[in-house]
């Protein structure tokens, strides 16, 4: 176990190398030079000059990334162009924010996603059944922003039971989760559902009926623990994803965590600031896969990890 | 109380599948009696597995059992309650399944496997179910019991899971065991140590066996009577000397024609001609006439099980009084094989 997780950190080098090249390359690859973007097209000729010179950008393009690399270990990104604070302290904060948001999410999406995706395939073809999966169906199709935008019509402007934006009291946190939720929630349950169905017709499900075991401990206990198998990966894609595409959330309910930060820097081509975002959550992703990986173990004990 | 453990009575198990009705059990009708051995015979899809399923009412949708009495002990099953058939599987009933590969849960170990049997019918806590367990495990003669119980399914060979599902199985020593091929999928010599264990624990235990199979060879070496099946009926029912010696239905004649025999010489095996009818062209009268080599007008209907002087049955309109084909035909013959 502790050699896999060493093998799987080792591998981890590679993956984030290829991550920093990537968005290191995004200076580079925008069309045109990046210190006139940040100067403004009117701005002098010698404001230019002083930037690509602080930026480092007349250095060749290794030493570039050498630099970039070294300093992003460090945690140094550069400073903002905004107003020079350094983007490590305007990261941080707000990339606290995003993770509490996707955590609330992904708590919402699994333990919704899996009530749904157990009880139809508990009793499947039942009205039950059909009608959880419709309403999951819906919950995959609204686009979540649309749903934000409902809930805070329905629940913060005509009954006032939630507050309609911010981030922090437990009557902030309610709409953004669902709205955010709603859509893992759905791909969580029919995976379950499916997965769920695809154990229940297997032989050691009918050993233990023969064993006389309860219908309700078959399912939670023999069925659920194999089904939930592949349901794990794609929760640790959704809260993936709930970390880089809370962007909209964000946005709806105005909350400022990583999603609307990088949004404004891009607005304002702030790109050190934009190169830090998207670092920090492309870190985060890789690391929320390899907990993933290192979970398979835990539920199934073939799995070969090495 | 009767001399039966088990009394099954024209059971019909049905599938319904876009409003067809396929019957895969159309009243089967045998016995067994208390501390032997019954061995159910016929091709695949002649209802075996069905029958046994139905005894534990474990027939999943779209399965349903139609008809019929099935008397455990003088209690009757089909009826029983949801808690009462919980009650009796596992505990006065079990099964072992023909597929040791998958027949057990692949995230538990075996001993969480074991204990949960003895937790439901005994209420046994984890250190006694675990010690229980592991005597179970070294009856069935897995050896190092105390390792191999914090073992998972993948670390054993087909042999040793076989062995794990009948030490589960009899873990609460049951009274009647029912036993679904569970050589089919071994290796020949496991195969001969695991029906040999089946043997010695029944005799051990006291229990009354039902040994589905579709190899006569099992049969010979384990059972006491033989229900032959053939598209959801039983055809014939005999103690497993008469079977052998004097077949009566033309079907376990073919079946034992198609066997290799040692006492005699033989140049080539002779088997069934054609197949087993689909469900939805099931002939209307003797379901095995189309195969059958004699084959007369009659057939057209369907003949009765009957009791014959030995007092064992067959279902043959060749036995009976009605029969129009050849008089006195020579259903077997011993010395070359029909």
């Amino acid at each position: 176990m502790t050699t896999f997780i060493i093998r799987r950190l080792l591998q981890l080098i590679p993956v984030l190398l290829g991550v920093t090249v990537l968005v290191f390359s995004l200076m580079h690859l925008t069309p045109g030079n990046p210190a006139v973007i940040m100067a403004g097209e009117s701005a002098p000729e010698a404001t230019v000059r002083a930037i690509e010179a602080r930026l480092g950008l007349n250095d060749p393009l290794h030493i570039q990334y050498f630099n970039f690399l070294s300093n992003a270990l460090q945690l140094d990104f550069g400073v903002s162009i905004r107003d020079n604070i350094p983007v490590f302290d305007h990261i941080r904060p707000r990339f606290f924010i995003t993770m509490e948001l996707a955590i609330y999410g992904t708590i919402f999406a699994v333990v919704f996603g899996l009530l749904v995706g157990i009880v139809s395939a508990a009793r499947q073809y039942s009205f039950s059944d059909v009608a959880l999966m419709v309403v999951a169906l819906f919950g995959l199709s609204m686009p979540n922003f649309w749903l934000g935008l409902m809930l805070i019509q329905w629940f913060a402007i005509e009954l006032r039971w939630f507050a309609p934006t911010g981030w922090g009291d437990p009557n902030q946190i309610a709409l953004p989760v669902i709205a955010l939720g709603t859509a893992g929630a759905a791909i969580i349950a029919r995976m379950t559902r499916s997965s769920m169905l695809d154990v229940l017709s297997q032989d050691y499900i009918r050993t233990a009926r023969a064993k006389g075991v309860k219908e309700r401990i078959v399912i939670f206990r023999h069925a659920l623990k194999n089904a939930l198998i592949p349901v794990v990966t794609v929760i640790g894609l959704q809260f993936g994803y709930f970390l880089g595409g809370s962007i909209l959330t964000e946005s709806v309910f105005a909350i400022n965590g990583l999603g609307r930060l990088i949004i404004d820097s891009i607005l304002q081509r702030d790109f050190p600031v934009v190169q830090g975002a998207i670092l920090v959550i492309s870190v985060s992703f890789v690391i929320v896969n390899l907990v993933v990986d290192i979970s398979y173990r835990f539920l199934n004990k073939r799995v070969d990890l090495n | 109380m009767s001399e039966n453990i088990l009394d099954i009575k024209d059971l019909r198990t049905s599938f319904f599948v876009e409003g067809n009705e396929i019957k895969a059990v159309d009243g089967v009708t045998f016995q067994v009696p208390k501390g032997k051995t019954l061995g159910i015979v016929g091709e695949s899809g002649s209802g075996k597995s069905i029958s046994a399923l139905s005894v534990l009412q474990l027939i999943d949708d779209p399965g349903k059992i139609v008809g019929g009495s099935i008397r455990f002990k003088d209690e009757e099953l089909t009826t029983a309650k949801t808690s009462r058939m919980r009650n009796i599987r596992g505990n006065e009933i079990s099964m072992i399944f023909q597929e040791p590969m998958t027949s057990l849960n692949p995230v538990y170990t075996i001993g969480q496997q074991l204990r949960e049997a003895y937790k439901i019918h005994q209420g046994l806590g984890k250190k006694e179910g675990t010690k229980r367990s592991i005597e179970m495990l070294e009856l069935v003669g897995i050896p190092s019991p105390e390792k191999r119980v914090d073992q998972y399914p993948y670390e054993l060979s087909g042999g040793m899971r076989q062995r794990v599902m009948i030490a589960m199985a009899l873990a609460c020593k049951p009274e009647l065991l029912i036993a679904d091929e569970p050589t089919t999928a071994l290796d020949v010599t496991i195969q001969a140590q695991i029906l040999e264990l089946i043997k010695n624990l029944q005799e051990e235990i006291g229990m009354s066996v039902v040994m589905i199979t579709h190899d006569l060879g099992v049969v010979a070496e384990t059972c006491d009577y033989v229900a032959v099946m053939y598209c959801g009926k039983v055809v014939e029912f005999a103690d497993v000397e008469t079977l052998f010696e004097n077949p009566r239905h033309p079907y376990t004649v073919g079946l034992l024609s198609s066997l290799p025999r040692h006492d005699i010489d033989q140049d080539e095996l002779v088997p069934i001609k054609g197949n087993v009818p689909a469900p939805d062209e099931m002939p209307s009268g003797c379901r095995f006439a189309p195969r059958c080599p004699h084959a007369s007008a009659i057939c057209s209907e369907l003949p009765e099980l009957e009791t014959q002087e030995d007092g064992n049955d067959v279902r043959c309109w060749i036995y009976t009084e009605q029969w129009d084909g050849e008089k006195g035909v020579k259903v077997y013959d011993n010395e070359t094989t029909s």
